[in-house]
Parts: C-alpha cells; structure tokens; sequence
C-alpha cells in the first residue's frame, strides 16, 4: 500500500502550488462570417488583481468576455478560470458577471432576482448576506419592487448586486458604470477597491479610462482583436515628459530638445518625452543649455502621460 | 447541479407564466369558450325534450362530436399559449440580454433547456386538466353526458400539448421569438388539416389521400394524440351506431391509439428535445 503517502505527498505538493490564475486564456480567436473579431488573444488575471480591458469599439473586449464566460464559442484557444477549464460549467461557480446588457426578470422583484443567481451558482449565501448586497448597490428599499419598474440605472446597480451576490473570487464587469450618474460612478469604484481589499479578482471593460487608472492594477489594450499592449499601469505610464513654453528657439536648441527625448509642438509650447521613467533626466542641465542657446524660457512643467494619452498613441501606432 | 438548475428553471418558467398577463389571457378565453359551450349544450338538452325529435343515442352521438370540438377549441387555446411561451422563453431572453447571466451561473445550457420545458409542460399539462375537468362538468350538468375514459383522453392531450411546445422550443432556439411562435401554430394547424384530409381519403377508400393524414402524424404527433384523445372523450356505441355515415368526420375518432404511436410520440419529443439542446448548446449567445 504504497499509494497512501504518495498521495498525502501529491497532496502537499498540489496544496503547496500557488492557486492558478483567476483567468487565464491562450490564443483566442473567433471570426464572425468574414469579420475576424478576436485574432490571437491571451492574458492572464491574477487572483485578486484588477485588470483593465481597453479598446475602441469593435476591438473584439466583449467578445473576448463572452468566450471566457462560455457564453461565446471559440473558434480556437483555450480558457481557465479559477483553475479549471471554461468548457466545465463548474468553472464560472465562483465568478459573477455584470454584462453590457444587462437585463433581469421583469416580472420578479430584484430580492427574488438575487436568490435566483444564489440558486443556480449551487452557493448558500443566507438571506441577510443578499441584502447586504442590495443595500451594497444602493437598492435597500426596494428589495420587494419588480424589475421591471426600475430604471436603466437601478438595474445595473441590481446586475452589480447579482454579480456580487454568490461570493465570487472573480467579477467580469462588462462597461459597469454606462447608465449611471456621477454618484453611481464613484459607488461602483469604490465597490471595485473594496473587491481588491478583499482579494477578488476584476476583470474591468470600461471605455472611462479615468476610471480604469484609478482602480487597475494591470491594463491590456485590444485593438482590432488583437492585444496592442499589457502591463501595469507603471509599465505603460512609466514615462515621464517634460512640458516647455519657449520662445527664440533655433535649429541648434531644436536639436539640443530632441537629444533630451521625443519631441512634439505647437507655437510656443514644446513637449519632450523623457526617456526611460524619467527620473535620471538632467531637466536642470537642458534648461541650462537652452538659455546658452538664446531660447528665452517662460515656463517648464514636469508631467505624467495621461493612460487615455498611452492610450491614443497605442492606438494609433505610436509604439514607444 | 443539473437537476437543481433544471428545477430551479422550470420554477423560474411557471412563475412567468403565473405573472405575466398570460394566465389571465388564457383564463379570459377559457372562460369565454366554456360559456359558449354550455350554452350550446343547454339548447342541445332542449332539443332533447321536443317531442323525442332526438334518440338518447343520438344526443350520445351529437354531445360526443360537441365536445370533441370544444376540446379542440381547448387544445388549440393551449397549443397557442405554450407555443408563443416557448418562443419568447429562449430567443427572447438571448435577444434582450436575460440570457447572459443565466448562462454565464454554473449551469449546462441542456439544463436549462429542460427546465423551460419541464414547466411550460407542467403549466400546459395543468391548464388541459383543469379546462377540460371543467368542460366535462359543463356537459354532465346540460345533457348528462361523461367521457368514456377521461383519464386517458387528457392525458393525450397534454401529450399533444407538450409535443408543440416541444416544437416551439427547438424553433426558439434558431429563430426569432415571433417566428417561431407562429411556426409552431401554423405547423399544428396543418398536422390537423392532413389529418382531416386523411380522414376524407379513408373514408373515400383512396389509399393516396389517406396517406397525406398518417404521413403527417408521423412527422409532427399532434393530430395522432388530438385523435387518440377524441376516442377517449367520445361515446363508443353511439359513434359505432352512427356507422359509415359519420366516416371522415373531423371531430369524431374511428380508432384509439395503438401502443406504437405513443411510443413513437415518445420518442419524437425525445429526440426533438436533443436536437433543440444541441442547437442552444452550440449557439452564441
């Protein structure tokens, strides 16, 4: 009987392994008719990390969350979620959604909406915990009103509740925030921050890039169904620029401007992007140089590139 | 987990039937058909009483084919009812979205299939029961009347019942809601026209036209069970007096159902249910 501690031995090694990603996927790809919607697509979420999903219409972002939910066929590639394989329907146990279109029952009240999502996840989440969920969301008092009464925006608030409500390690939240104001914004950032607090992983499609600086650990930036770039938001905004008013600026400053770091623009103001993270950029020493160039300086304005700025340039080719 | 999600969606389908204003319609019409009904009852037992312009055996005969059309009229307010349920219950949840975070639970989509059909069938199957229990009281109260197996002749038509919701279902899962409800109506109405025609055809003794009647039972069990359960509501020795005359005649049953076409019918639903599976199993959503 020499399979007893081999196994208590497979055990400890299994239980000693870092737990797999909350998502993990490989090579996606879907076409629809001719169109190639998703072309080659993988990325990882880590547990309890928040990772933004940004691109411009039509870059394959909820695509790419409907195959990882199983709701959408790939063509090829492969999903894990929570450590299983995304063909078994175990595998979204654990994880909630909130979908671009989000639609519940009218004809149930929102409390009977939540237990309902309680139910088929196979979770027991007592009564009181439900309701906590609602009152989360901002729903508290109308627990017992029919779906079907509720505005655009109180319902997403409830597809945020149902998302949230089977105790989820990991939340897909497809364009959260499209029907609320301001206040609802700010609530579902904050629900975000407090899902990281707890170690739940996000997945965050969001066309607010405010939104997704604000909250994400990590960024991947789809653009024509392929990943244009990943990183941490560091990584990708790690840069630093320099932001100058001059006048009297000639060929030999221009060339002394472009020496520091990439250079754009427009009238008075001139732009060098620092290269590297820009913290060992003599900024002092190219200051100096202009005014022994006979540049006249009004102003110099250290800054950060924007992620919609990142953003723009990945976008538009503008690779670094 | 498969049967937890199959029960939970057929609770889920039975309470939107329960909710939505399809109940009252349903109750509205109901209502209204068995008024009529006892109505036209009512005069038949006056007749009756004129001077015996009628035989007792000819009243059978006559109440026989009367209900055989109100159920008709009932299976038909049921077949309406699941069909154009059945067709919103998939289609439309893809298409408004519903589906999304239903799929996206731990459930299999045949799960799920099921259990829409496991409740549209328990909310058909209830209301055949009920209206027809209610329709039979009707006619023992006016002309005395009682079905010769109403057991089997309701069973066979939550049969037929559950056989076009069926249909309604594998419909809803290629095409669009409306679509499909009107399919499934328009597919029923022609199973039972064949039939009426096969009818003709044997009573004619042309072999041909017969064929068009049990070619067409074959390919969708509606008409064969809506036949087998006439044969149950109806009066044996008063159809079998009424002989040849009555031959042909849409809403009387020469024969009851043989063993084979219910296993048949079985297995249509059986299949078809599979098929309707594969098709929303397969499907993007």
């Amino acid at each position: 009987m020499s399979a007893g501690p081999d196994l208590a031995a497979a055990r400890g090694l299994l239980a000693s392994l870092p737990p797999s990603p909350a998502v993990w996927c490989s090579d996606l790809r879907k076409r629809y008719g001719r169109r190639t919607a998703v072309d080659g697509v993988s990325f990882t979420v880590g547990r309890g990390e928040v990772v933004g999903l940004l691109g411009p219409n039509g870059a394959g972002k909820t695509s790419v969350i409907k195959m990882l939910l199983g709701l959408v066929r790939p063509d090829a590639g492969e999903v894990h979620l929570l450590g299983r394989p995304g063909r078994d329907p175990r595998a979204r146990e654990r994880v909630g959604y909130l979908p671009e279109l989000f639609r519940y029952q009218p004809w149930l009240t929102a409390a009977e909406v939540l237990a309902l999502h309680v139910r088929l996840s196979g979770t027991a989440v007592p009564g009181a915990e439900q309701r906590d969920r609602l009152a989360l969301v901002g729903l508290a008092d109308r627990a017992g009103d029919r779906v079907g009464g509720f505005s655009k925006g109180m319902q997403q608030r409830l597809g945020l509740a149902v998302a949230l409500v089977a105790r989820p390690e990991l939340v897909v939240l497809d364009e959260p925030t499209s029907a609320l104001d301001p206040l609802g914004r700010a609530d579902v950032r904050d629900v975000v921050l407090a899902l990281r607090e707890e170690g739940v992983a996000v997945l965050l499609n969001s066309h607010l890039i405010g939104e997704v600086e604000r909250v994400c650990d990590r960024v991947v930036v789809l653009d024509r169904g392929r990943v244009a770039a990943a990183g941490t938001l560091g990584e990708l905004l790690g840069r630093r620029e320099l932001r100058l008013r001059l006048t009297g600026v000639g060929a030999d400053a221009e060339a002394r401007l472009a020496a520091a770091g990439r250079l754009t623009h427009g009238g008075e103001a001139w732009t060098v992007e620092l290269p590297g993270d820009g913290e060992d950029a003599d900024v002092p020493g190219l200051v100096a140089d202009l005014v022994g160039l006979g540049v006249r300086v009004h102003a110099v304005e250290p800054g950060r590139i924007t992620l919609e700025e990142r953003l723009l340039g990945i976008l538009r080719g503008d690779r670094p | 987990m498969t049967a937890r999600t199959v029960l939970t969606v057929a609770g889920l389908t039975l309470r939107e039937a329960a909710r939505r204003k399809v109940l009252r319609a349903l109750a509205v019409l109901t209502l209204a058909l068995l008024g009529l009904s006892a109505w036209g009852f009512a005069k038949l037992a006056g007749l009756e009483s004129q001077a015996g312009a009628l035989t007792s055996g000819e009243v059978r005969l006559v109440a026989s084919q009367l209900l055989n059309l109100v159920m008709f009229g009932l299976s038909l307010i049921a077949a309406l009812g699941t069909a154009f349920l059945a067709g919103p219950t998939l289609s439309g949840e893809v298409e408004s979205g519903q589906a999304l975070v239903l799929l996206a639970r731990p459930v299999r989509r045949s799960a799920v299939l099921l259990g829409k059909w496991l409740g549209l069938a328990t909310f058909g199957s209830a209301y055949v029961v009920l209206a027809g229990l209610a329709q039979f009281l009707v006619v023992r109260v006016t002309v005395d009347y009682w079905p010769a197996q109403p057991v089997v002749g309701l069973a066979l038509l939550a049969g037929q019942t559950a056989v076009l919701l069926t249909l309604g279902l594998l419909l809803a899962t290629a095409v669009s809601p409306m679509a499909s409800g009107v399919v499934a109506v328009g597919l029923f109405g022609a199973t039972w026209i064949a039939g009426v025609v096969g009818g003709v055809g044997a009573a004619l003794g042309n072999e041909g036209v017969a064929r068009v009647g049990t070619v067409s039972r074959m390919l969708l069990p509606t008409d064969g069970l809506w036949r087998g359960a006439m044969h149950a509501f109806q009066d044996p020795s008063a159809v079998l007096a009424a002989g040849a005359e009555f031959a042909g005649f849409p809403f009387l049953s020469e024969a009851g159902l043989t063993p084979a076409y219910l296993a048949w019918s079985l297995l249509w639903v059986a299949l078809v249910l599979g098929l309707a599976g594969t098709v929303f199993a397969r499907r993007d959503v």
